[in-house]
C-alpha cells in the first residue's frame, strides 16, 4: 500500500518572528527559519503509524515550493518517509489554494506512474500561514476521491481507511473507500522525531525533483498568478487595541474586587 | 463559469434536529451585498428536515429560499451535500456564496470551488461590492491575524467565501416576512455516497463545545500544572463557561490538546475570554483576538497579552482567581 503524504514548508512562527514591511506591507521573509506545518506532521506520523502495524506500507511525501522545500521533505525522510518529491518551477510561484490543487492533483497522477497506485493521501488540515483548509478538499475534488477533513486517528481495514474525524461534540469514525483524502487537525497524540540514523540516510538521498516540464499534463496557464481566480487588491495593517485598562491594586483580593465590579458595571457578567 | 443570475446565496448549515447552526448571520450583512450587486438575497438549505430552517430564514431577510431535502442530508457527508450543492449551482449559477467557516462549511466550499474551477476566499472578516464589476471584495486575516488582504475573484463565478465564524449578528427576526421558496429534488444514492459513519463518539465534556461558548476561561503556562486547571475550572463553572488552554499547557499534557486555542487548535470569539497565565504568544492570539471582551491575569506586567486585553491584573492566578470566584459568588448570594 502506498500513502502519499502532502507537506508544506512554512515559516517558524513558534518564536513569533512575523514581521511585517511597514514600507511594502508584507512579511518579511529572509532570515525566517523555515520549518514543516505542523499539521502536516500529524499527517506524517498517522502514515507511520499505519506503517507500524504493516511494514508494507510505503510512504512517499511531497511537497510543492521553491528548491529551499527540499529541507522539509528530507526532513519527514529523516522522520518516517521512504520516498519523496520535490515539486518546483518558477511558474508555480504564486499560485492560489486552488492553482496549488490542481498542481498537485496533476503531480500525484505523475507519481503514480513512478511508484504505482496511491491507496491514501494524506494532508494537514490547513498549513499554518495561510490556513485556508482549502487544498486538501481542493485536491480531493480534482482527482474526484471522497475526503474525510479534521481527522485525529486512522487505521486501515479491508480495503478501506477507518478514520477518526473530529466533529463538533465529539468524534466520528467513519470509514471511507481507497483512494481517498484525509486531512489531519491536533491529535492527542505526537509525532515521534527523527533519528540519527535516519538523518544521515536522509541527508544522502537523491529527491527527484518534477518541474512543469516533467508533468506534462500541467497546463500552465491554470498555474501561477496568471491562473489563480483570486488576486490581492490591497493588505493593510490592522490597528492595534490601545491596551489594557490595567486593575493594580494593593492585594490580590482587592484587585479581584476591582476586576468583578468593572465587568459587572459594564454588564460583562 | 459565467453567472446567470446576480444573487447571493447564504449557505445555512442546519444540526441534525433541523435548526440552522450557521448562515443566519450571513443573512445580515448579505442583504446589502445583494443589493449592491443588484440580486436577490437567497438562503441555500440542505438537510433532512428543512421546515424551521426555512422559516427562520424567511425572518432573518432572505428574498428567496432554496431547498433539497431527504434523508441522505441528516447528517453531514461530504459527498451528499457537494452532490445538492453542486447540483443547485448548475442549475441557479449565482454570482456569490457565501458559506460559514464551521468544520463542514470549509470541508464543503473548496469543494465546490474545485468542482466549477472558481475563485474561493477563506474566513472572511467583512465584505464590500466593487461597484463597476460586482467583484465581492472579501478581507481576510493573514499571518496570525497580523495583516489583513483584501482579494478579488475576477472574471471567475460564482464567488465563493466562507466567512469566520461569530463575525457577524444575525438580525432580529422579524415575524410574518414573506420569502419565495423554492423545494428542489435532488437524490444521492446510498452507495454513492463513499463515506460511511460507523460510530458517533460524544464527548460531553464542555471543553468539546469550546466554539459556542459564551465564556471561556483558558490557562497557560503560569497554570503551573493540572491543579492550576481545577482552579479555571471552577472559575469556569461559576460563570457559566468552558476551559480552554494554551499550548503551552496542552503540551505539557495538564488538559487534552482538544481544549487548545491558537493557531494549531480552535479559533474562538467569546463574549468573555479570562486569560490566565498566558503570556499571548502570536500563536495564541490569532486564535481569541477576535473575543468581545479580554481579560488577562498574568504575574508579568510586561506579558504581551495584556497589549490585546480590554483589562489586565498583574497578579498571582492563584490569589487573583479564588478572590474574583468569591466576589462572583458574594454577588449572586
Amino acid at each position: 500500500m502506498n500513502i502519499l503524504v502532502c507537506v508544506k514548508q512554512v515559516p517558524d512562527t513558534e518564536n513569533d518572528t512575523i514581521k511585517i514591511d511597514p514600507a511594502t506591507n508584507t512579511v518579511i521573509r529572509d532570515g525566517v527559519q523555515c520549518v514543516m506545518s505542523d499539521f502536516d506532521r500529524y499527517a506524517l506520523e498517522a502514515a507511520a503509524r499505519i506503517k507500524d502495524s504493516d511494514s508494507s506500507v510505503q510512504i512517499v511525501v511531497m511537497t510543492v515550493g521553491p528548491e529551499q522545500a527540499r529541507d522539509v521533505v528530507k526532513h519527514s525522510l529523516s522522520v518516517s518517509a521512504d520516498k519523496a518529491y520535490l515539486i518546483t518551477d518558477p511558474a508555480f510561484s504564486g499560485s492560489d489554494a486552488m492553482a496549488t490543487s490542481y498542481i498537485i492533483a496533476e503531480a500525484i497522477k505523475k507519481i503514480e506512474d513512478l511508484e504505482g497506485r496511491i491507496d491514501a493521501i494524506f494532508f494537514g488540515k490547513q498549513a499554518i500561514d495561510g490556513e485556508t483548509a482549502q487544498v486538501g478538499p481542493g485536491v480531493a475534488e480534482k482527482l474526484g476521491y471522497p475526503q474525510v477533513t479534521c481527522c485525529v486517528g486512522v487505521s486501515a481495514a479491508d480495503g478501506r481507511m477507518i478514520a477518526e474525524k473530529e466533529v463538533k461534540g465529539g468524534i466520528e469514525r467513519v470509514s471511507v473507500s481507497v483512494p481517498c483524502i484525509l486531512t489531519f487537525a491536533k491529535p492527542e497524540w505526537e509525532p515521534r522525531f527523527s533519528t540519527i540514523k535516519r538523518k544521515l540516510a536522509a541527508n544522502k538521498a537523491v529527491i527527484p525533483v518534477l518541474s512543469a516540464n516533467d508533468i506534462p499534463s500541467i497546463d500552465k496557464n491554470r498555474v501561477g498568478p496568471a491562473g489563480s481566480k483570486v488576486k490581492i487588491k490591497h493588505t493593510l495593517v490592522p490597528e492595534k487595541k490601545s491596551g489594557a485598562l490595567m486593575i493594580n491594586e494593593e492585594t490580590p483580593e482587592e484587585s479581584a474586587a476591582e476586576l468583578f465590579k468593572k465587568l459587572s458595571r459594564a454588564n460583562i457578567i | 463559469m459565467y453567472a446567470k443570475s446576480k444573487d447571493l446565496w447564504v449557505f445555512v448549515e442546519t444540526g441534525e434536529d433541523g435548526s440552522p447552526v450557521s448562515g443566519l448571520d450571513l443573512l445580515n450583512p448579505g442583504k446589502e451585498l445583494a443589493g449592491k450587486q443588484g440580486g436577490a438575497l437567497t438562503a441555500v438549505i440542505i438537510g433532512g428536515n428543512n421546515e424551521a430552517a426555512e422559516k427562520a430564514c424567511a425572518e432573518c431577510g432572505a428574498d428567496k429560499i432554496i431547498t433539497i431535502g431527504g434523508e441522505e442530508y441528516a447528517r453531514y457527508t461530504t459527498d451528499a451535500y457537494s452532490g445538492a450543492l453542486g447540483y443547485l449551482v448548475e442549475k441557479y449559477r449565482p454570482e456569490t456564496i457565501l458559506i460559514g467557516a464551521t468544520a463542514n462549511g470549509r470541508d464543503l466550499a473548496p469543494r465546490i470551488a474545485s468542482r466549477f474551477d472558481t475563485g474561493i476566499v477563506a474566513d472572511c472578516i467583512g465584505f464590500e461590492v466593487e461597484e463597476e464589476t460586482g467583484n465581492l471584495v472579501c478581507m481576510r486575516p493573514i499571518s496570525s491575524g497580523s495583516m489583513i488582504v483584501s482579494c478579488i475573484c475576477p472574471g471567475s463565478r460564482p464567488q465563493i467565501a466562507s466567512v469566520r465564524l461569530n463575525t457577524f449578528k444575525k438580525s432580529a427576526p422579524s415575524e410574518n416576512r414573506a420569502a419565495e421558496r423554492i423545494r428542489e429534488k435532488y437524490h444521492v444514492q446510498a452507495d454513492s455516497i463513499r463515506t460511511v459513519i460507523l460510530e458517533v463518539i460524544n464527548n460531553k465534556s464542555a471543553r468539546a463545545n469550546l466554539e459556542d461558548a459564551e465564556i471561556i476561561v483558558s490557562g497557560g503556562r503560569g497554570t503551573g500544572g493540572e491543579g492550576g486547571f481545577v482552579l479555571l475550572r471552577e472559575l469556569a463553572d461559576v460563570l457559566g463557561g468552558v476551559v480552554a488552554a494554551s499550548r503551552a499547557a496542552t503540551d505539557e499534557g495538564w488538559i487534552p490538546s482538544s481544549s487548545l486555542i491558537g493557531q494549531t487548535g480552535k479559533s474562538v470569539a467569546p463574549k468573555l475570554y479570562i486569560a490566565c497565565g498566558i503570556s499571548g504568544a502570536l500563536q495564541h492570539v490569532c486564535g481569541m483576538s477576535d473575543s468581545d471582551v479580554i481579560v488577562a491575569i498574568n504575574r508579568d506586567a510586561n506579558a504581551p497579552i495584556f497589549e490585546i486585553a480590554d483589562y489586565g491584573v498583574v497578579g498571582d492566578m492563584f490569589k487573583v482567581v479564588p478572590a474574583f470566584i468569591e466576589e462572583v459568588k458574594k454577588a449572586r448570594a
